[in-house]
């Protein structure tokens, strides 16, 4: 892997951020949104249900968690798209860069426009709502890794199927952590779920990360096995993801589909 | 071929090898054969235009050469390097500009160059920024987004983009289209010289036999996939009884001649 070239896949990101106020605003305005409003709504459960039970880190919490990951996917879906919407297909791909190199510049970018977003919410629901991630303990720390990686994978996988469908097919991307939501309990427990979703939401690492996270709130016992799990089921999906992209690359490569992809046909 | 291997005494000169070697090469979808087995070489310092009427293969070809489409059959050396095994490797001493592929809008025409010199692994990249801005007439234009700047000023800059690494190879589809003719005739002369300095070899295609005669040191006409013609654009259409190269197209185009495929 060449570090320069990963570099340039990433400083065009920066450039466009640079120039283009319309691209900063939403990295922070919707979490930010986001969190106002499920603030609120914690901040007025905590006051109508049993006393004792604190909705700020159960719910609160965890639509900033799940935030987390769309926007760590968005970060590498927008960075996958601003090629696609300026037809620079060819001139990159046409260039010594492998896709391994390209795959790599789009993290780095999720990483960055991604710890933004992170920044914002925390500060938002630590100043305004009192959360505290002390409540997490240290187990936060794999939280957020496996969120993140399942965000990267999410992302990967959602560019590789808008460059097989064509540049229309990005309304099909933007609504996959909608997809899973239901799946991995991050507004209940898995338990309320019928047997078949719940048998899905085993093979969802998020799944695991927010059934964690409750349970350390109710200071319930909790497996750290099921952190494992989820760890390796993260990775298994970004190897998964990467192969789904190179071979969808390969197939566009093959049909000529790479080389005439901004034409209407694909659409 | 390169006019600088001319003063060379003929029992002194040693063929070089070419930059380009392409080997039957052939590209079909389903029923439909874009390319049909078609090979030429390129030596260094040699510019070769390819001609044909729209759907002849040219792009099909060039996207081939480029990596960006893979041959149903054949192969393709950049520089000794089997493109298909080491494709990295042999698009890394490559480059190309064309009419359809411009840079993104969104980006400075300096940041374009930055992002693409660091693609290519350019080596002291801002004196080679600093350099092509000039060559090309862009310095005014450095901090300006390449989306506003007007189609000659694109090309400009799509050339300079072609340039940053210096490459071996060189692939222009019609650069020179939607562009005045002054400018037209500085690119093209910016091309040759560039050619000629770097001992680099440039593959054209172009619908302007004008300039195919002027810049061309020799030419291939494609037709349905196949190469039926090759030699020297001013000698060939006195060979095949057309009265100009731009005759001696049409008649291709409209396959008038039945010559053997070379």
């Amino acid at each position: 892997m060449h570090a320069r070239r990963v570099a340039a896949v990433a400083l065009r990101q920066f450039y466009l951020y640079r120039g283009s106020p319309t691209r900063v605003v939403p990295l922070f305005a919707w979490v930010a949104i986001d969190i106002t409003l499920w603030g609120f709504i914690s901040r007025y459960l905590n006051t109508v249900a049993t006393p004792g039970y604190n909705f700020i880190p159960a719910l609160l919490g965890a639509v900033l968690l799940w935030d987390f990951l769309a926007r760590v996917m968005q970060g590498v879906s927008t960075a996958f798209l601003e090629d696609v919407w300026s037809r620079n297909f060819l001139n990159m791909f046409a260039a010594p860069l492998r896709i391994s190199e390209y795959v790599m510049g789009l993290v780095i970018t999720s990483v960055v426009t991604s710890l933004i977003a992170l920044f914002t919410m925390v500060l938002l629901a630590s100043l305004v709502f009192g959360l505290s991630f002390l409540a997490y303990g240290m187990a936060l720390v794999p939280f957020l890794l496996v969120l993140f990686l399942s965000g990267i994978a999410l992302g990967i996988a959602g560019s590789a199927m808008v460059l097989r469908l064509g540049p229309a097919s990005e309304w099909f991307m933007w609504p996959l952590p909608a997809l899973i939501a239901p799946f991995v309990g991050v507004f209940y427990p898995v338990s309320v779920l019928p047997r078949w979703m719940q048998a899905f939401s085993r093979l969802l690492p998020p799944a695991y990360v927010f059934e964690g996270m409750r349970a350390i709130v109710r200071h319930a016992p909790w497996q750290l096995s099921d952190l494992a799990i989820s760890f390796g089921l993260s990775v298994f999906y970004i190897l998964a993801a990467s192969l789904f992209f190179r071979q969808v690359y390969r197939t566009a490569v093959r049909t000529g589909l790479l080389a005439r992809y901004s034409a209407e046909s694909t659409a | 071929m390169a006019q600088g291997r001319a003063s060379l005494a003929p029992d002194l000169f040693v063929p070089p090898s070419p930059v380009l070697v392409v080997s039957n090469l052939r590209k079909t979808y389903r029923d439909t054969v874009a390319v049909d087995g078609i090979s030429f070489t390129i030596a260094p310092g040699e510019i070769v235009g390819l001609l044909g009427p729209n759907g002849a293969g040219k792009t099909t070809t060039v996207n081939m050469v480029l990596g960006v489409l893979e041959p149903s059959a054949g192969s393709i050396g950049i520089d000794g390097v089997d493109l298909l095994k080491h494709r990295s490797d042999a698009l890394s001493c490559t480059n190309f500009a064309a009419v359809y592929a411009a840079l993104p809008g969104n980006l400075s025409v300096e940041e374009n160059l930055r992002v693409f010199g660091l693609l290519y692994e350019v080596p002291s990249l801002s004196r080679r920024i600093a350099e092509l801005l000039e060559r090309f007439g862009l310095v005014r234009f450095r901090k300006t987004r390449s989306g506003v700047l007007s189609s000659g000023e694109q090309t400009r800059l799509s050339l300079a983009k072609a340039l940053l690494n210096s490459p071996k190879l060189l692939l222009l589809d019609e650069p020179t289209a939607s562009i005045d003719p002054a400018t037209a005739r500085e690119i093209r002369a910016t091309i040759r010289a560039f050619a000629e300095e770097n001992e680099s070899a440039v593959l054209w295609t172009s619908h302007n036999m004008h300039e195919v005669e002027e810049v061309c040191h020799r030419v291939l006409f494609m037709s349905r996939g196949r190469l039926l013609l090759e030699g020297d654009p001013k000698a060939l259409p006195r060979e095949h009884g057309a009265a100009n190269l731009e005759d001696l197209f049409v008649n291709v185009a409209r396959e008038q001649l039945h010559p053997e495929p070379v």
